[in-house]
Order: structure tokens, then sequence, then C-alpha cells
């Protein structure tokens, strides 16, 4: 009785606050004239509304639920202070429609666009962030949705770069349709569970496009990543649902599509992996199902670095890579069924679409680039086609039980574009 | 110079071979983008058959057409012409020609099916060059190997040999050498043995364009500058020019002693 | 003028010229004979060029033809084979070297001589050996130069054609020229030679008029004149 008389009391001292709230605007010429002034002079429930023009403010903060909007874009131009221009610990607070500039780069501090932390029911959407040390700094939040947010830095070297999103120890958040480049990670996630990210765009990052550190129960789809220094990496994490993302021209050395790492239970669906050195790193990664996916033209399509259990590729498209797959160390208990392999050359007699031969993808020529990395000038040589010719009619280096016994005829569900 | 390679281009533009050779490439073309219908895919394909058959069909027929025109030759060489420019005019008779025959054979197809509304038409180009390239290194090595062997058999013998040593048995001791020495730092190594055959060199030239994100999986610095940056293009294409030069000025130090 | 001083040619380790000297003054006929291998076709092939001498000097006119190639111009050449690219016309091949030998020509009068006519259009590759052995002629003839080089013209050619070559060879010593055979046929020989150059073992083992040669031999017959000088080789 007396929590419902509190929940009660809760939503009338709501109603009551909204009742009242009030408007206030800031510009140069106003009564107001900062961004600041405005916070400590709102009240639970106002809202700001901010003029077009140039704000040099750092270090906004607030802990009432107020709406802050910014009209035709006004610019906050933060001088590079070590100081965040938006440090905020409120509740069912908004912030829209805000260009922000030269965010103060720091070794010590974590100085952002937007430093949230504690927080739930908030809405930051439509901002342009340019030149920043990090853009959203998230510390146990909840309930929050990011969205149509423009993040660009430039990061040069990893110690003196931020993240585009920094989510730490938060709970349903949904971080939808923002663009960020230039960035350390694009989006980096650790401690954080029950969060969708979806319709992101995260280019040219210098490290990861997205990067997930002891984060279960989450979700990505729909996102673009390209360009990223080492692709995108999924670490320690459980229950991982990925679909519909496209990892393409990540090139480089330690460079991937997509780093699995300790992932268990996750399901990888309908992507798209085009041009990157390698599409998936696999490394001690167990009962994860693929699915669907498109590889293509990717200098490894799958690599396992580790000992992997129980997954089950099926029904992918694996299209003029240079290497199927490659592993170096054991491969147990994976199953590859019912995969297109562009490489495979059997016949189907009974027309069923599966091929009457299986398909073996790994071929010798990966096993000694393995062992011997400079023999990968040797790709595409009359030699290396006539020693896989002959391991294929003979095996004698690779497993032979690793095999599709159902391979396609035909691709699945050919891009359209 | 330009009389002898007109009249070389006249006489091999009559012969069965050239067209056989046409026609073969346009079969190739065609039966690709039938089988691929896609004019990307039949790119890939096609680089993978030319650096191979393009050095092959070069040789069989700078030695075929030595050997055969061996008469005519010393037709010419009884009117007032220098001798190097009978040698030089023939061999750019017949590397044109075998250029056009790949140009045509494959550019016909290959623009039917809409080459110019295509993204590949930057590969197809590569693959044209490489191809020219690729002629023009090999009808040269194959008239040093006739030049130097009266016998027509032995010449033929030697110029197929040459071509399977440097496609494949050359790769393999390549391959070899760098399995057996891979304690050591081997990247300077194996793109300084690939730049000595041209159909590695060629292959290279591909693999830029093709494999890149595979190239770029391997640690080593070296690589790294030779495929990340221009340099790998400009380079290999460079001394696709020296593996004209060479065997061209070994012809013409053949010829100041070469008695007909 | 030809004149050869101290001509060495080896193909290997054969010695085929060995240290030939031989002058030929302006006009005449002149038959280069000797046994097979004694470097007739050697010496003609080292005079135009395509044959490059280890040691010694060839003079054309006074002037060192070795290592050049425009004296060509001034040098008519029958080669022994008559053998042309397949793929060109009687007439095409006519036309290049015309194009080749920037000089004038009368080649429509030889075709009449020749008969060769109807087979102007025709490829070379489908011309008898006869036939193709006239165009040779053609091409040979074709072009006024002082000297002419003919090895073993007579090769598959009728007995008409073989008058009409003999009446060409004539009229074009009375021109003035300088004319070398080579030939087995001896009957050619006698009857239009003016001189004979005999080759043995690389070296000038008789030169002089047929008169000569059978007065030196005691011999009527220049066959058998001929046969003498090789079977003292061997003796």
């Amino acid at each position: 009785m007396k929590k419902s008389l509190n929940y009660f009391l809760v939503i009338f001292l709501f109603i009551v606050s909204n009742l009242q709230a009030s408007t206030i605007t800031v510009c140069a010429s106003c009564e107001i004239k900062t961004i600041k002034d405005a916070t400590l002079l709102a009240k639970q429930g106002d809202t700001i509304i901010v003029k077009k023009g140039l704000y040099k403010e750092t270090k906004i903060s607030f802990q009432n639920g107020i709406h802050i909007i910014g009209e035709n874009y006004p610019t906050i131009d933060a001088e590079n202070k070590q100081e965040s221009v938006f440090s905020i610990k409120a509740n069912n607070f908004s912030i829209s429609g805000f260009n922000i500039k030269n965010v103060g780069m720091s070794y010590t501090k974590e100085i952002a666009a937007f430093f949230v932390s504690k927080s739930k029911n908030f809405v930051i959407q439509n901002n342009t962030i340019d030149n920043c040390f990090y853009a959203f700094i998230l510390q146990r939040t909840r309930f929050g949705l990011l969205s149509n947010n423009k993040v660009y830095g430039n990061a040069k070297v990893e110690a003196s770069s931020g993240n585009g999103f920094h989510l730490w120890k938060c709970d349903n958040m949904r971080i939808e349709k923002n663009v960020i480049s230039g960035m350390r990670d694009g989006i980096y996630i650790e401690y954080s569970e029950h969060s969708h990210f979806s319709d992101n765009k995260s280019i040219n990052n210098i490290r990861y496009g997205l990067h997930f550190m002891f984060s279960h129960y989450n979700e990505y789809h729909h996102n673009e990543f390209k360009g990223n220094g080492a692709g995108v990496a999924v670490m320690f994490s459980k229950h991982i649902n990925m679909h519909h993302n496209t990892f393409h021209f990540n090139w480089g050395t330690a460079s991937y599509g997509l780093l699995l790492k300790e992932i268990y239970d996750a399901e990888i669906v309908d992507n798209v992996f085009e041009q990157n050195t390698i599409g998936i790193n696999i490394d001690g990664c167990n009962r994860i199902n693929y699915k669907n996916n498109h590889f293509i033209r990717n200098g490894w399509a799958l690599k396992f670095t580790g000992g992997c259990y129980t997954n089950i590729f099926e029904y992918n498209n694996f299209m003029h890579n240079a290497f199927d797959l490659s592993y170096n160390s054991r491969l147990n208990d994976n199953k590859f069924e019912a995969n297109y392999w562009s490489e495979y050359t059997g016949y189907d007699i009974d027309k069923n679409g599966i091929g009457d031969v299986p398909f073996r993808p790994v071929k010798l020529f990966s096993y000694v680039v393995n062992k011997t990395p400079e023999t990968l000038v040797l790709l595409r040589s009359l030699f290396v086609d006539i020693i896989n010719f002959s391991e294929k009619v003979s095996p004698v280096f690779t497993p032979d039980d690793l095999m599709d016994v159902k391979p396609l005829m035909k691709p699945i569900n050919p891009l359209t574009d | 110079m330009l009389k002898i390679l007109k009249y070389s281009i006249v006489d091999l533009l009559r012969s069965r071979w050239s067209y056989v050779y046409f026609a073969f490439y346009l079969l190739l073309g065609y039966v690709l983008l039938f089988l691929n219908n896609d004019i990307n895919k039949a790119v890939i394909t096609l680089m993978n058959i030319i650096i191979v058959l393009t050095p092959l069909i070069g040789t069989i027929f700078g030695v075929m057409y030595y050997y055969n025109s061996k008469e005519f030759t010393e037709l010419l060489l009884a009117q007032p012409i220098k001798r190097s420019t009978i040698f030089i005019g023939q061999y750019l008779g017949i590397s044109l020609s075998l250029t056009l025959s790949l140009l045509l054979g494959l550019g016909i197809p290959f623009v039917v099916y809409g080459l110019f509304k295509s993204a590949a038409i930057f590969d197809f180009s590569l693959l044209i060059l490489v191809g020219a390239f690729l002629n023009f290194i090999f009808v040269a090595l194959a008239f040093n190997i006739a030049l130097s062997n009266e016998n027509k058999i032995k010449g033929f013998g030697f110029a197929i040999l040459m071509w399977l040593f440097l496609a494949v048995i050359y790769d393999g001791i390549f391959m070899i050498s760098l399995m057996m020495f891979n304690e050591y730092p081997l990247d300077k190594f194996s793109l300084f043995a690939t730049m000595l055959n041209p159909i590695d060199l060629s292959r290279i030239l591909i693999l830029l364009k093709l494999d890149i994100s595979a190239l770029l999986g391997y640690t080593g610095a070296v690589f790294k500058d030779f495929f990340g940056t221009n340099l790998g293009a400009i380079l290999s294409l460079l001394v696709l020019c020296f593996w004209v030069a060479i065997p061209l000025l070994r012809i013409n130090m053949k010829l100041k002693k070469k008695d007909f | 003028m030809i004149e050869i001083k101290k001509l060495h040619k080896k193909f290997g380790k054969l010695t085929v010229l060995d240290g030939l000297d031989l002058t030929i003054n302006q006009g005449g006929i002149f038959a280069i004979l000797g046994p097979n291998g004694s470097g007739k076709t050697t010496l003609i092939k080292s005079i135009l060029g395509m044959v490059v001498p280890n040691k010694g000097e060839i003079l054309l006119d006074n002037k060192s033809v070795l290592k050049k190639w425009n004296y060509r111009n001034d040098i008519n050449y029958l080669p022994q084979i008559a053998n042309f690219p397949a793929n060109l016309s009687v007439k095409e091949l006519i036309a290049m070297v015309k194009n080749l030998r920037p000089k004038p020509s009368n080649e429509e009068e030889l075709i009449q001589l020749f008969g060769l006519s109807p087979f102007l259009k025709k490829k070379l590759g489908n011309l008898s050996g006869g036939t193709k052995q006239k165009v040779n002629l053609v091409l040979t003839f074709m072009f006024d130069s002082d000297l002419i080089i003919l090895d073993e013209p007579t090769t598959g050619l009728d007995p008409i054609a073989l008058i009409h070559l003999k009446n060409l060879i004539n009229k074009e010593k009375e021109k003035g020229k300088t004319i070398l055979i080579t030939t087995h046929i001896m009957s050619l020989v006698d009857e239009i030679a003016d001189e004979i150059v005999f080759l043995l073992d690389g070296k000038i083992y008789f030169k002089g008029s047929v008169i000569a040669l059978k007065k030196q031999t005691e011999q009527d017959n220049l066959e058998h004149a001929i046969a003498n000088l090789i079977s003292k080789q061997y003796a």
C-alpha cells in the first residue's frame, strides 16, 4: 500500500510539474545568453530553446528532467577545454539539434560532448559532434535512446583518441541511425546488457567499428562497418544476436570484418562480409549459428584461431574468397552444411540443387600460407592450383572429415544490389 | 621497319593461326560471360586464364613464325635492309597481331555484354594490358630461343620448356625454398623472386586488383609498402618493361653474329 | 669489282673458308664451282652479308661491305631455295620487294617472259616448285644492278624457262654486269661461263677460263675436267 502510494505520488508530481512546465529561450540578444544559465533556471519538465548562434560553453550540467532543443542547429564550441560539454545525471531529459565542436583531449580525464551517468529515460538525438575526444560517455544509464547523431573525430593514434559511443554498465539502451567516423572505437560497450544497436554507420575509425566486452544479451543489426582499423570485435560475451550488418573493406595485417573471441550462444545471420582481409576471425567460440551470411571476395572468409566447438554454418554464400577457410588448431564438432561455395566444381545429376560430391573448403595452399606467410605472393599461381587440385583428389594434409556434404549448386538469396 | 612490320602483319592476318587464336579468345569470352552472366566475375576468371595462356600462345607463335618464315627472312636479308630492322619488324608484327587478336577476341563479347556501362572496364583494361605485355615478352623470349637453335624441334622443345618452367616449375621451386628457409625474413626475397619471372609479375599486378584484401593480411613492412601503396603496381609495370627490353637487346646482340 | 681478302669462316669446328682470296673484275659470267660443302654458298652469303666472316675483308668497288647493308641495293640475289611467305600472292610479293628496294624495275616484261600472268593472284603457298623458281627469277632480274648472284638458278625449271634464263643471263652480261653463278649443271657452265672459280678446302683451287681449265687438266670435257680437279684432292 505504501509502495503504491509512493508510485502515485511520483506520477502526481510528474503531472503537476509538467503542467507547470515553462519554456526558456536562449540567444545572444535574449535575456538569457548561455545554456548554462538556462539550465540553472530550468525546473523539472521545462523546455529550453536555444536559438541559432555560437555558444562557447562547457560543463553544462543538470539533474532535472529538462528538454533542451537547438533551433536551426546552434553551435557549441568547447574550445578544447578539459571539461565535458554536457555533464548530466538526470532522468527523463532530452537534448537535440546541436552542433558541438572541439571537445578537449586528455590523457587522464574522460571528456565527452555528452557525459551521462546514472540516468534513465532520456533521448539524445540529431546532434552533430565534430572534432571531439569522446562524443558520448554513458555510465550506468538505462532506457536511453541515442539516435541520428553524427560523430566525426580526427583520431591519429589510439592513446590520444576516444570512442564515439562509450557504454559502461548500461542496460536497455538503444543506439540507432548514428554515423561515427574518425574515432578510436566507433561504439564501445562494456558490461552492458539488453541493448540494441541498429542502422549505425561506423566508418574509418582507427581501432574497431564496434567493440563489445563482457556484454551479454545484446543485439545489433543493419549496421554498416567499413574501413575500420581492425573491424568489429565482439569479445567475452554471451547471447549476442548479430544480423543484417555489412562488414566491408577492413584491410590490414590484423584486420577483419568481425572478430569473435570467447563468444557463446550467438546468432550470426544475414550479414554481408565483403573484401575484408579476414571475414570472421573466430577464436574460442562455441554454439554459434551462422546462417544466410554472404562472404564475398575476402582474403580469408573464416579464420579459426582457437578451439571452437559446436558451431553450425549453414546456408551461407562463400564467393570468390582467396581462402574460404583456414584454421591452426583442431576443428572439432563444427558443422558445415548446405552452403554455397563459388569454388565448388561438383555436379548435380539428380537436379535437387545439392551437389552430389562433398566440398572441402580447406585448401592445401592455405595450410602452406599458415606455415610460411610469404608464400602468399604465389596466390593464383598455376602451381598452387595444381597442388590444391591434387590435394583435393587425395587429401593428405587437410582433414578429410572437414567438408560440406550438401554443397548448394546455386547461391542463397543473391544480393540484389 | 614499318614496311617489314606491315608485311608481317599482313602475312599473319592471313594465316589460319591468327584466326584460330582470335576465335579461341572470342569463344572463351562468350563462354565465360554465358556461364557467369556477370562481367565482373568473367573478368576475374579470365585473369587466371590469361596469365598462363598468353605466354604459352606467345611462345609457340613466336617460335613457329620464326621457323616458318625462315626463307622469307632470307629473302629479306638479301635486300638492302638492316638485320635488326627485319627482326624487330617481324617481332612487332607478331606481338601486335597477337595483341590485336586478344583485344578483339575478348573485347567483342565483353562490349556486347555491356562492358562500357560496367565498373569492370578498369579491370578489363588491366587484363588487356597484362595480356599485351605477356605477348611482347614471350614472343621476344621465343625469338631468342629460335635464334639460338637452328634445329626446329629443339627450338620448340626449349620454348615449351621455358613456358613450363616460368608458369609452373619456377613457382614450385619458389614455394619450396620459402618453406625451407622460413625462419629467415623472406619478404624481400619473395618480392625479388617475383620480379624475376614475368608470369609472376603479371600475377602480382592482378592480385593487386583482385586480392588486395588477402595480400594485406601478411605482416611485413616491405609487403605493406609494396602492396598497400601504388609502389607495387608502378614497380611491376616498370619491371615488365624491362622484361620486354632485355630479350630484345639480346636479339640485337645475337643478330650481329648470326649466320643465315 | 669484288675483292675478297683472307676470308675465314668456321661453323663450329668445321672450317669452311680458310683464308680465301679472290678478285673478280667487273663484267662477265663467273661460275663458282666446287664439291659439296666446299663453301660456295658461304662465300656468296658472305658477300651478301648473310654470313658473318670470322676474319678477312670483302670490298665491293673498293668499299668494305662488312656490317653494312645499303650496298645490297646494288646486288641482285637469287637464293637457292625458292620459298616465300605462303600467305602472300605473287603480285603482292613482287610489290613488296619493289617497295623494299627503291629503284626502277621491269617486272612486267619478266612476268610475260616466264608466263606468270595467270599466277599473279595465286598464293605462293599453292605454287609448284618450278613456278616458285620462276617468281624467284623475276624478283632477281627485275632490278638493274651491277652484280647479280645466282645460287642454283636452274632448280626445277622446264627447258623453255631454262632457255629464257640463259638468254637473260647473256643479256645482262652484254650490259657489262658481273654475274656469279653456282650450279651443278656443267653444260650450263660450259655454255655461258667466262671464268670458273673452283673452291676446295676453303680456298680458291683454280681460277681461269673454261679453256684454261680443260688445258690444265688435259680433258676436253668440262665435267671430266672438274672431276679431275676433285679427284686430285683425294689423291
